[in-house]
């Protein structure tokens, strides 16, 4: 670990000033993916700003019915929020599939957002890696790479992303609200993550000092009838081999709408719009669950190690369907 | 007393943090090391850069290959093979695998060193290594030396041939394990304190007595001037029974610096620097006739080791004398790969080999439409086949048949995916177990007191294992004194010698000899017709005597009954799996072990013991896999996140039985050590279920999800 300055943000405007005007200063809220790559030497920011203290810890409901979440809020503690838990159970799923019960109690809704991969080459400086050092090269293309992406990935990366939250988020088609030097944003989860392309180092749509001050979730009367399933070597505190978030509207025994987004198999937190149409219009059963996954494995790239998982996703995802599907 | 279900001694030490582990000793002045390691993991480095790194805040020396003091003969005194190892001293500019110690960085706090190792720098001339397992192979050679330094490496009874042309049916398969890494709780560490030319070492160890022996060698210095404290050992499995690199490099800087210095290993440390359980690619060959009775067994074991030490994992020893088969061949075989050298690690040689014996069995159980324990009765072993001596003791047949009967096996369908639970298949499957049961000389000193208390003392370890408890136990057992009049003392080599705390023979060796001592301190006060039974009259005997403590020592040691008997615990494991008949993921739903090891001194400590054990082999089965680069040999997955070993969510309801077994030969306690017989056979039982459940056999660790979902005969 390098040495680095630390300041207790007490408001919102100073956190901002100081990440704004150093280019090598860091925000840092549960610090679980932070501090873990600073001791790896992965990351070294010169300075921490630490925005635990600011005011963004609440959940609330918006005029329209959909929800607010503040950047701060606990991983824990959002997914044991009674809202959360009535209107989006494949949030509050996601979330306790995550990590341990001591991490989600430090781990902030905005920190999640941002986590990087759990890619092992990522996380040793002695090896090549375009994602931490760019042009280094990409030592999973041929290496150990059976936990690695088969969505999304090029030939400079093909690293997961590793959280669970996200994956739900992205099928909720929630948005990201960020406050920064040059004003206020908002970015739908689909455009926020990016795909890694010629630059894996670049992972987010956020620039320098730009601060997640929360999420919205959109009002989505249909995900009370949604489901997370994770698959995982270990039946808990293990990143996803293969994970799926799925909702489903179902009248009379046809599926009206559906979201569908997937985990552990892709770069980015994976929606898959290709699956929904392949739901959407069906008859609710095994017949159109399978056709969706088929849609969502579609153009899916295998490396030496991970073959597997695009048999191993597509069945996850039809058992997400078929659990969602049989809730009243 | 003994056979009390006492709870732990240090039970409120430990759970109050007052239990003082080496790393925690408050030592003045002390100053903190900590280890560079290599990038690369073969060849010469070219040169070092540390001006960085010494001039880093709070640095206080840094040592490599350039300016590290000289050992005698290079720091290859205390070589001797398999305790006294090789080990990586600055002492030459050698790298034979990634992360290999190239450096010590000495500073004044731990976070200071740890920076500046961080801005050492090596340039390496280097070369391709050889890491990968399967492309190793061919270059497979015998090992020759005496396994354990008591066992031939390979054997040979009756005609293979024969046996294999004389079979009803055959079963040839290979079965593969990939490194697995202890990952004790507690990380190795150790504090070096030099007074003059005497050294005090708190170290994380399972032996005093043998790291004693092999400082002072490599110091050069008699063995006098050395003093070892080991109080607390947070787990070891048997990555702690001789010292590795790190003991020496504090101790010599330590000596240069002339201040103790602390070196604690990190967790990512823990891979490659402190031994493994080494890769292992058995090859099963068995053959029996249509009732079951084996004509032939062979058994050869290819397994890693480092490049520059031969460190041979016993593979086929409990194939020797698991069952009454009288053609049966075994051999040994090691290739050399660019990594750390493989050490013992939790029934080092009976977990490996008894998963591919085990699992071949339950193949031939299959192939002659068998039941897997009528098979294993069939060819019951009534006297040990290798060496034709009597067993000591063994209730095998037991373990099966009560072991069936709790774990209800007879409900078990033969037939693959038959049994259908929700999502899953649900199978069961069973495996024998055996442990050998060893004894080593061991000394102890039993003292009554001027306050009344009694005080026993023996250089032994206390692992996490209960060893303070069940001590206590015997000598308060012997005494005829309620446990809280004895105090047992352990971990200093100040005390009575006693051997290493490994290959469970702990409680028979030092639990004779505190037994003994323990008696001849009860038969001393007897004889001055003295009463122990109460404090008062204790203390009264003491005075009487002018106060100074009454003591006894014990120095016990095994006889010729070693070689009159064949000494072995054994034991039956059954597990039942579910297992997803779409995604492959594999839940161990129940799980019993029967065993038959010799007499239980603490019922408590003991299932304890082997539910631990047991969940180490369900680690070794499910998840563990040390994960090397091929290209770089970098360890990738060297931290509890990415290396997995069972959580409380893998883990169901494990149920212990034990036979009532006192064993008349081992010792006059009776025992057999159950320190590391719970791992054992946990495995094949549990590929075994997963056959049972699903129709896919594996027979590659660890059982993950894609190698059954991959199966072709595996479909939902
Ligand atoms: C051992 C381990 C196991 C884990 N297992 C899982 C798992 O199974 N599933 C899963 O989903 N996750 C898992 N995680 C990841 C965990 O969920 C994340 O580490 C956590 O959510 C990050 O939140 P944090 O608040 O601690 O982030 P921090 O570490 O504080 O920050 C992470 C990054 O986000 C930036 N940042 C934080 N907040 C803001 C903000 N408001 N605005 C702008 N930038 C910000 C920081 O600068 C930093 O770059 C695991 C982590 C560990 C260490
Ligand atoms: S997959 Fe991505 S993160 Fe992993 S080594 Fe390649 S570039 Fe780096």
């Amino acid at each position: 670990m390098h040495p680095f300055l630390y300041t207790l943000a007490a408001d919102e405007p100073t956190a901002r000033r100081i990440a704004a005007t150093d280019p090598a200063a860091a925000f840092i809220a549960g610090g679980t993916t932070l501090i873990d790559l600073m001791k790896l030497n992965v990351e070294h920011p010169a300075q921490l700003v630490d925005i635990t203290r600011l005011p963004l810890a609440k959940v609330e409901e918006l005029p329209d019915g959909g929800i607010r979440v503040g950047a701060m809020v606990r991983n824990s503690d959002l997914a044991n929020h009674m809202l959360i838990q009535a209107r989006y159970p494949v949030l509050s799923q996601a979330l306790l599939a995550g990590a341990s019960p001591q991490l989600r109690n430090m781990a902030t809704t905005g920190g999640n957002i941002l986590q990087r991969t759990r890619c092992w080459y990522f996380r040793d400086t002695a090896t090549p890696c375009n994602k931490r050092d760019p042009g280094s090269g990409c030592s999973a293309l041929h290496g150990q790479n059976r936990i690695h992406a088969v969505l999304g990935a090029s030939d400079h990366c093909i690293a997961t992303h590793a959280s669970d939250m996200c994956v739900a988020l992205a099928a909720l088609g929630a948005i990201v609200r960020i406050h920064g030097p040059s004003g206020d944003r908002a970015l739908p989860f689909s455009i926020f993550h990016l795909v890694p392309g010629a630059h894996p180092e670049r992972e987010t749509a956020l620039q320098h000092g730009e601060l997640i001050v929360g999420i919205d979730i959109p009002r989505l009367p249909f995900a009370t009838r949604s489901v997370y399933l994770k698959v995982r070597d270990r039946r808990s505190y293990a990143f996803a081999l293969a994970s799926a978030a799925v909702a489903l509207d179902i009248r009379d025994g046809i599926i009206r709408d559906a979201r569908v987004a997937l985990g552990g198999v892709a770069t980015k937190p994976w929606r898959s719009q290709a699956a929904e149409s392949a739901l959407v219009g069906k008859t609710a059963g095994s017949a159109a669950y399978h056709a969706a996954a088929m849609a969502a494995l579609e153009g899916a790239v295998p490396r030496a190690r991970n073959a597997f998982k695009i048999e191993l996703a597509k069945r996850t995802l039809m058992r997400a369907l078929a659990r969602a599907g049989a809730l009243a | 007393m003994i056979g009390d279900p006492v709870s732990r001694v240090d039970g409120r030490l430990k759970v109050t943090g007052a239990a003082r582990y080496s790393a925690e000793w408050p030592i003045d002045n002390l100053a903190y090391g900590v280890i560079v390691q290599s990038t690369v993991a073969k060849g010469m480095i070219t040169a070092f850069d540390t001006e960085h790194a010494r001039s880093s805040p709070g640095v206080v020396a840094v040592y490599t290959a350039d300016n590290a003091p000289a050992l005698p003969d290079k720091g290859r005194a205390a070589m001797k093979p398999p305790a006294g190892r090789e080990l990586s001293l600055l002492q030459d500019r050698a790298v034979r695998y990634n992360g290999e110690p190239i450096g010590l960085v000495v500073a004044e706090k731990f976070e200071q060193a740890t920076h500046a190792a961080s801005l050492v720098r090596a340039q390496y001339e280097s070369h391709t290594p050889l890491i990968d397992m399967q492309s190793a192979l061919p270059s497979a050679y015998p090992y020759k030396p005496n396994i354990n330094g008591s066992f031939p490496p390979a054997t040979q009874r009756g005609d293979l041939a024969a046996g294999l042309a004389a079979a009803d049916a055959r079963i040839d398969a290979t079965f593969t394990a990939p490194i697995e890494t202890h990952n004790s709780m507690e990380p190795h560490n150790t504090i070096a304190q030099w007074d003059g030319d005497q050294l005090t070492l708190y170290d994380s160890t399972q032996f005093v007595y043998g790291v004693k022996r092999f400082i002072a060698k490599i110091f050069g210095i008699p063995e006098a001037n050395v003093r070892v404290i080991s109080h607390f050992t947070g787990g070891a499995f048997g990555s702690k029974g001789a010292p590795w690199s790190h003991v020496v490099l504090a101790a010599m800087a330590a000596r240069a610096l002339n201040r103790p210095v602390k070196v604690v290993l990190t967790r990512k440390q823990m891979f490659g620097l402190v031994g493994a359980r080494p890769h292992t690619v058995q090859h099963l060959k068995l053959g029996a006739r249509k009732d079951g009775t084996l004509t032939a067994m062979e058994h050869r074991s290819i397994s890693s080791t480092s490049s520059f030490e031969e460190w041979v994992e016993p593979v086929t020893l409990a194939t020797r004398l698991m069952y009454a088969c009288s053609n049966q061949q075994t051999a040994h075989e090691l290739v050399r790969l660019d990594v750390g050298t493989p050490t013992f690690n939790r029934g080092p040689g009976e977990s490996s080999g008894i998963f591919a014996l085990e699992s071949a069995m339950d193949e031939l159980a299959v192939k002659l439409a068998m039941d897997p324990i009528e098979l294993r009765l069939r060819n019951y072993a009534e006297r040990d086949p290798e060496s034709g001596l009597e067993w000591s003791s063994k209730s095998l047949r037991q373990c099966y048949s009560l072991g069936a009967e709790r774990f209800g096996w007879s409900r078990r369908r033969a037939e693959p995916r038959s049994v259908r639970d929700g999502d899953a298949f649900v199978g069961i499957g069973m495996s024998s177990a055996t442990y050998p049961a060893r004894r080593a000389p061991a000394s102890a000193l039993a003292r009554l007191m001027p306050d009344g208390m009694i005080v026993v003392q023996a250089a032994t370890h206390e692992l996490g294992t209960g060893t303070y408890t069940i001590m206590t136990q015997i000598a308060a057992d012997a005494l005829g004194v309620p446990i809280e009049r004895v105090r047992f003392e352990l971990g200093d080599t100040r005390l009575p010698e006693n051997p290493i705390s490994a290959g469970s023979l702990t409680a028979q060796s030092t639990g004779t000899a505190v037994h003994l001592a323990a008696v001849a301190l009860h038969d001393k006060i007897a004889a001055m017709r003295g009463d122990v039974t109460t404090i008062v009259s204790a203390r009264d005997l003491v005075t009487r005597g002018g106060g100074q403590p009454i003591e006894a020592r014990a120095d016990a040691k095994p006889g010729d009954e070693q070689k009159a008997f064949s000494m072995h615990s054994f034991g039956a494991i059954f597990a039942e799996v579910r297992v997803d008949a779409s995604l492959g993921t594999v839940k161990l739903s129940r799980m019993l072990g029967a065993y038959g090891v010799g007499r239980i001194l603490n019922p408590k400590t003991a299932r304890s013991q082997m539910i631990g054990g047991m969940i180490y082999g369900l680690g070794m089965t499910l998840t563990e896999d040390t994960l090397l680069d091929a290209r770089t040999g970098r360890y990738l997955n060297a931290d509890l996140a990415e290396y997995l070993v069972p959580v409380n969510a893998d883990i169901p309801e494990i149920d212990v039985m034990f036979m009532d077994e006192r064993d008349p030969q081992t010792n006059p306690l009776g025992t057999k050590g159950i320190g590391e017989i719970g791992c054992v056979g946990v495995t094949a039982a549990i590929a075994n279920a997963v056959y049972n459940a699903t129709g896919v056999r594996v027979r590659d660790l660890p059982i993950t999800l894609d190698k059954i979902l991959g199966h072709t005969s595996f479909a939902d």
